[in-house]
């Protein structure tokens, strides 16, 4: 009898639905193509001739740095590129300075903008001015907020006769303070909207069984806020490899090393800015070898995202 | 239970401590940056954290410096950006929020593809099409403020479609057949009863897209003429970029005008702000 209606009810939807989008559907020309159209201006296109130019090399040389592709000779030269990308030492020690920037960053993000977003969630006076005050960074855009920050780093630095750019390890804990100073807020925001999933009845549970409020947390509250923290963990961690702007004003690579075999290498420059000025590079090769890098990095990025995506899945099905 | 309440307000005191002192080394970086903006350009870099003394301290000149620093004026950067922003936001939500409804309501094949295309675009980093992209752009003659909001649509509009299906799927498809019932047309029932009912969502998606065009550096530096067109964060990235001796004054007074509209913005709409990053990051 149950199943009868159900099935009815599918029945009636099914009819008056397709009644609906019929008439949605003859008008695709106005509701998709538009967005499709920008879509592979700025998308499908630039992605399928991106892959396609990481094995070609540029045969014409031309002063301005961007031209139109249809002016470009283009010769297929299968993976020499990929072999160069892979030789280049600037690229390997860009990732290598990436990796390890984002295990550090990653970290000290999630552990404060954790504590943070359990403090305010506490009952206390004014937490909705605490909010907006660490959310603040986020709309001043990374290229203003590393020169408010070179600001304060040299300020300090000065005093004992030297400034950010003079060694690697300035560079990187600069990178460091003004991504966590940035960051926090953001990812505070998550993981607040997380405490406050977290339903009051198993809460009070823990607090009849007498659990006290350390025990609440990481017994009750962090088991059951998994899937929150694997987004905001993943979410800092393409942040991280993604991380261009504020690498650029803040330090810009610099400083620069010479080594032994007598190529020159930015100490303090990541991935996406070794790829970036790797373009701007005139020789037969470079933008080929650069687009190579750039099809390496998209990987990188497609499995962190791909890794996200299976352990959120799997998060959900433990819930 | 009277000890209780003492403990937790006790507790609550000491949380409000905590949290006074971390948020002044939130606001302290900014209030630093103002300071300097009002100090002699020689003095900012050798005595940072200082307030102004009689000789040091030169009143707005480092502002009336700054706004024509580069030869370029500052007013025409807050002009692009500003036009840039609104242009391409305004396409954005606009657009995709048709396509996206189109694509929650059609099961045609290419709903589907052009959906799956949307997700997969989410994951692909700019550096992967920076080059092709820009010449692509320049070749149709993209390159303008006016015109660059085709390519942030189109660059964009992967994450816009992909949170505004989810939020379509949420509306009962029970008001949109009423609509029809009454002799309402796909384009009057989008825009007359469905994209009403969106309204909170376009808020949403509306500052997530604002947040990143409006601070965005690298795609517009790559696409636009510079020497014509340069929003905020290409001329400052220009000026303190480029080599030579940087008048430290002016570039201060640079970033508190830079800041300006931001603070302003946030302080009327920071509930909104804070609501729309919270519903994207539990869309994404």
């Amino acid at each position: 009898m149950q199943k009868k209606k159900k099935l009815r009810a599918h029945d009636s939807t099914a009819l008056s639905s397709e009644l609906i989008i019929r008439p949605i559907k003859k008008k695709v020309w106005l509701f998709l193509i538009p967005t499709f159209l920008c879509f592979v201006i700025g998308f499908v296109w630039p992605f399928i001739s991106g892959i396609y130019l990481s094995f070609c090399e540029f045969r014409l040389i031309r002063e301005a740095l961007y031209i139109p592709l249809d002016k470009i000779k283009d010769v297929f030269v299968g993976f020499s590129n990929y072999v160069r990308a892979f030789e280049d030492e600037s690229f390997r020690k860009a990732f290598t300075y990436t990796a390890s920037y984002a295990v550090v960053s990653v970290l000290i993000i999630n552990v404060f903008s954790f504590f943070l977003a359990y403090l305010l969630t506490q009952k206390i006076k004014g937490s909705n001015l605490f909010r907006a005050v660490f959310f603040m960074p986020n709309l001043i855009g990374g290229i203003v907020l590393s020169y408010i920050w070179q600001l304060i780093f040299n300020g300090i630095l000065i005093k004992y006769n030297t400034y950010l750019t003079a060694n690697q390890t300035f560079g990187f804990w600069g990178l460091v303070i003004l991504m966590s100073w940035q960051q926090i807020g953001y990812m505070m925001i998550i993981y607040i909207a997380g405490f406050q999933s977290v339903s009051e009845d198993i809460l009070e549970a823990a607090r009849i069984d007498g659990a006290n409020k350390m025990q609440s947390l990481f017994k009750v509250i962090v088991p059951n806020m998994m899937s929150t923290i694997t987004v905001c963990m993943f979410l800092t961690l393409t942040n991280s490899f993604k991380l261009y702007d504020q690498n650029l004003a803040l330090t810009g690579g610099a400083p620069v090393m010479t080594t032994a075999s007598g190529t020159q290498i930015k100490m303090t420059e990541m991935l996406a800015l070794n790829i970036s000025s790797s373009f701007g590079k005139i020789n037969t090769w470079a933008k080929g070898t650069a687009q190579a890098k750039a099809v390496i990095f998209f990987i990188m990025v497609a499995a962190i995202s791909l890794i996200q995506l299976k352990a959120t899945k799997s998060k959900e099905v433990q819930q | 239970m009277k000890n209780d309440a003492k403990r937790e307000k006790t507790i609550a005191w000491i949380i409000t401590i905590i949290l006074t002192a971390t948020s002044l080394a939130w606001v302290l970086p900014i209030v630093i940056v103002l300071i300097n903006s009002f100090k002699d350009k020689g003095s900012i870099a050798l005595e940072t954290f200082k307030l102004p003394n009689a000789d040091t301290f030169v009143g707005f000149l480092n502002y009336t410096n700054g706004v024509n620093m580069g030869n370029y004026s500052f007013w025409t950067c807050v002009y692009y950006s500003i036009v840039i922003t609104v242009l391409s936001v305004g396409l954005i939500l606009v657009c995709t929020s048709m396509s996206a409804w189109y694509i929650s309501r059609v099961n045609s094949r290419f709903a589907k593809i052009v959906y799956a295309l949307c997700t997969f675009s989410m994951i692909v980093p700019f550096q992967m099409v920076q080059f092709t992209l820009s010449s692509t752009a320049s070749m149709l003659h993209l390159n303008t403020p006016y015109t660059i909001p085709v390519v942030y649509l189109g660059f964009g509009a992967g994450m816009a479609i992909f949170m505004f299906t989810g939020f379509v799927k949420q509306i009962p498809l029970e008001i949109e057949e009423a609509a029809v019932m009454d002799g309402c047309s796909p384009v009057q029932t989008f825009f007359k009863v469905v994209l009403p009912m969106l309204s909170p969502s376009l808020i949403s998606v509306g500052i997530l897209e604002a947040m990143w065009v409006w601070n965005d550096y690298l795609l517009p530096y790559l696409v636009l003429d510079i020497t014509k067109y340069r929003t905020i964060p290409i001329h400052i990235q220009y000026l303190r970029g480029s080599y030579g001796q940087v008048d430290m004054g002016a570039s201060m007074a640079l970033i508190i005008l830079a800041l300006l509209p931001v603070v302003l913005v946030y302080i009327f709409c920071q509930k909104y702000i804070i609501k729309g990053v919270a519903a994207g990051a539990v869309k994404g």
